[in-house]
């Protein structure tokens, strides 16, 4: 494909900078793999399965290794599966929720502000409802969000149980006979049971109240975070069964490089990736443009050419 | 599994050397490579971790083994040290203006905690130093943001200076100070926007407040689980604003918090507060030593020492 080939291009640029794939160059890409939060463990095994292969076949020139490194990564990545991994999940004749978790201050109910005004503009038609019922000010938000997608939003005072407002959404989804019913949750962190448990419990009213409901159980990962991301992933999955990621705030110098070592160890995908605080900021993931990104520094670093 | 702690990690290597008089070099380089993996798998930044490393190395070979510690609890004491050396002491004090009101601006990522911990901080200052508070929302740019802050300003029962989401954060801030003079408040918090330490226009907005009420405190507010960024993010808003201290929110969760450690090593600014919930009395002092053995895995470090 189009993405592969110029990504591929990217990664003979990168290595075009070293003379001999030697020691300082794995230290180097070790750097750069770390510096983009990629698991350490991760790291460690690619570094060495990389010396391996490079060992095997012998290759000296940099310039050779350069399809190993673009295979590995896009490998560890995709293992088994292809691009359909990313396409989000909806029941094409019917009523498709969407269940929006995470930690405090990701950015969940931004990217729900994002997703529906995306679903929207596919001709599709949304309703939103209002689950964080505890961080002061979430109601308002969202309901900012609505109005500036034209979507409603249905909600519950601060303090209700956040239950009852999924069941009062997914009521109103159903006799509005509406396309896609998004609902947000308070951001929680994962080692807190009871909150854990909580949000275990809106899950069940939706599978209960529609078949095969939620259709996708979204996680929301802040791309600064470092290596707990990968807990957050764990605990969330094992409480929630979350379908995919939304990788938010791209925008910035982070990079994100943890969800290689979530699709690899919990085999999540990645969905989307939100690139700033406007409605429009959402996209597709593209797993090679992505792989490529987390090399920006190696690339733009010259005190090896 | 990830997360293992520096003691466990130490384990294997520590068994073989037991016994010897001296720690070598040889031994050193394989417990370093593991205190290197630890700290990064706990968030430390890769180059401050280098540097560290080099330290250790430098004080830890060619040491005689202490009597009753073994080659390993040795090495974790100088790392300890080094950590806890380098996170600095213990420092939960907040400036007194000369003349009141004493000024705090609140800035950092979105989503760090800001507008929470200007709720915090508010609260603790009227409950420990039986302060008068007003709060600023400066923030006319996240939807609902004042609402977010004037909610958690009636949970308080404390004022907050709103101007809308049309009036300029400058101005905002400039009439806040104003209002607090008549009003005979003697500390004024500005929560402010949540922006990206390369987001130019937004960066300039910030020094623009600065140059206009010069604060006596720029809080930069971070979250526990940044990962390598932390640094970058660190050193842009200090750079830019030459910050005051650093809170550190979001510590009741499980991550190990290396981004603490980055941050003190990149600015030299003091970690003043942590915060350890979503609740308005949840920020506690912050804790150097009790940061370093988080970071290296928690009590099983110092029980290692302890033990010896
Ligand atoms: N730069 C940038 N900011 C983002 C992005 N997504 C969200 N944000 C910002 O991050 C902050 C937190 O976003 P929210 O949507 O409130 O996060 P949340 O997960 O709902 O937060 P809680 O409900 O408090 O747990 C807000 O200031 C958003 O504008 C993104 O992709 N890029
Ligand atoms: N568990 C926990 N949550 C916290 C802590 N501090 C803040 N939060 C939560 O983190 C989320 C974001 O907090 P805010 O205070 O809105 O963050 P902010 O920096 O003002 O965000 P923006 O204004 O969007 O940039 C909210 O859900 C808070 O309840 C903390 O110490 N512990
Ligand atoms: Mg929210
Ligand atoms: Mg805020």
């Amino acid at each position: 494909s189009k993405t592969r080939d110029s990504f591929t291009s990217k990664v003979n640029d990168l290595v075009a900078r070293y003379r001999k794939v030697d020691e300082e160059f794995f230290e180097d890409l070790e750097e750069v793999l770390i510096s983009a939060d990629v698991g350490v463990e991760t790291v460690m095994t690619l570094i060495e399965e990389l010396e391996m292969e490079v060992k095997r076949r012998n290759i000296q020139e940099p310039e050779a290794v350069k399809e190993v490194i673009s295979e590995k990564l896009v490998d560890i990545y995709y293992d088994d599966d292809d691009e359909s991994i990313e396409t989000l999940n909806l029941n094409e004749d019917g009523l498709s929720v969407i269940l929006t978790v995470g930690v405090n201050g990701v950015g969940k109910t931004t990217t729900i502000g994002k997703l529906a005004h995306r679903l929207k503009q596919e001709g599709k038609s949304v309703l939103l409802a209002a689950g964080d019922t505890f961080r002061a000010g979430a109601i308002d938000q969202l309901d900012v969000w609505g109005e500036r997608t034209g979507i409603d939003v249905i909600k519950h005072n601060e303090g209700s149980d956040p239950a009852a407002v999924i069941y009062d959404g997914i009521q109103a989804a159903k006799s509005r006979d509406v396309d896609v019913l998004i609902c947000d949750t308070a951001g929680r962190l994962q080692n807190k049971v009871n909150l854990m448990n909580e949000l275990a419990k809106v899950k069940k009213v939706i599978s209960r109240e529609i078949d095969g409901a939620p259709h996708e159980t979204l996680l929301v990962l802040d791309a600064t975070t470092g290596q707990n991301a990968l807990s957050q992933a764990k605990t969330f999955k094992d409480a929630t069964d979350v379908s995919g990621i939304v990788l938010t705030k791209l925008d910035g110098t982070a990079r994100g490089g943890i969800v290689l070592a979530i699709r690899h160890e919990l085999d999540i995908p990645v969905k989307f990736v939100g690139l700033g605080e406007q409605v429009e900021d959402l996209q597709p993931f593209d797993a090679h443009q992505f792989v490529y990104g987390l090399f920006g520094d190696l690339i733009k670093n010259d005190s090896h050419e | 599994m990830a997360f293992e702690g520096l003691a466990d990690r130490l384990q294997g290597t520590i068994k073989k050397i037991t016994g010897k008089g001296k720690v070598s070099e040889q031994d050193v380089k394989e417990m370093t490579r593991e205190v290197r993996l630890a700290l990064l798998e706990a968030d430390v930044n890769f180059k401050v971790v280098k540097d560290l490393i080099k330290r250790i190395k430098e004080r830890a070979i060619g040491q005689d083994v202490l009597e009753g510690l073994n080659p390993g609890q040795q090495v974790i004491k100088v790392v300890k040290e080094e950590l806890t050396d380098l996170m600095g002491g213990e420092q939960s004090k907040i400036a007194v203006a000369n003349k009141p009101p004493t000024v705090i601006m609140m800035v950092g990522l979105q989503g760090a905690g800001k507008t929470t911990t200007t709720g915090k901080l508010a609260n603790n200052l009227r409950k420990n130093y039986n302060r008068n508070p007003m709060l600023v929302a400066a923030d006319v740019y996240r939807p609902a943001a004042i609402n977010q802050l004037e909610t958690l300003g009636k949970q308080l029962d404390m004022p907050v200076f709103s101007q809308g989401t049309d009036a300029n954060p400058v101005d905002i801030a400039k009439q806040a100070i104003e209002q607090a003079k008549e009003d005979h408040r003697d500390y004024v918090i500005i929560d402010t926007a949540g922006r990206l330490h390369v987001d130019e226009g937004l960066m300039d907005e910030l020094q623009q407040i600065k140059d206009t009420v010069n604060p006596d405190e720029i809080f930069l507010v971070v979250d526990a689980m940044t990962g390598q960024d932390a640094v970058n993010v660190a050193e842009s808003f200090d750079d830019q604003l030459d910050i005051s201290g650093v809170v550190l929110t979001k510590l009741d969760g499980d991550t190990r918090g290396g981004a603490a450690l980055s941050i003190k090593a990149v600015t030299g600014k003091p970690i003043k507060f942590a915060g350890m919930g979503e609740k308005l009395d949840q920020l506690e002092a912050f804790h150097p030593d009790r940061m370093a053995s988080r970071i290296l895995g928690m009590g099983d470090v110092l029980s290692l020492i302890e033990k010896a």
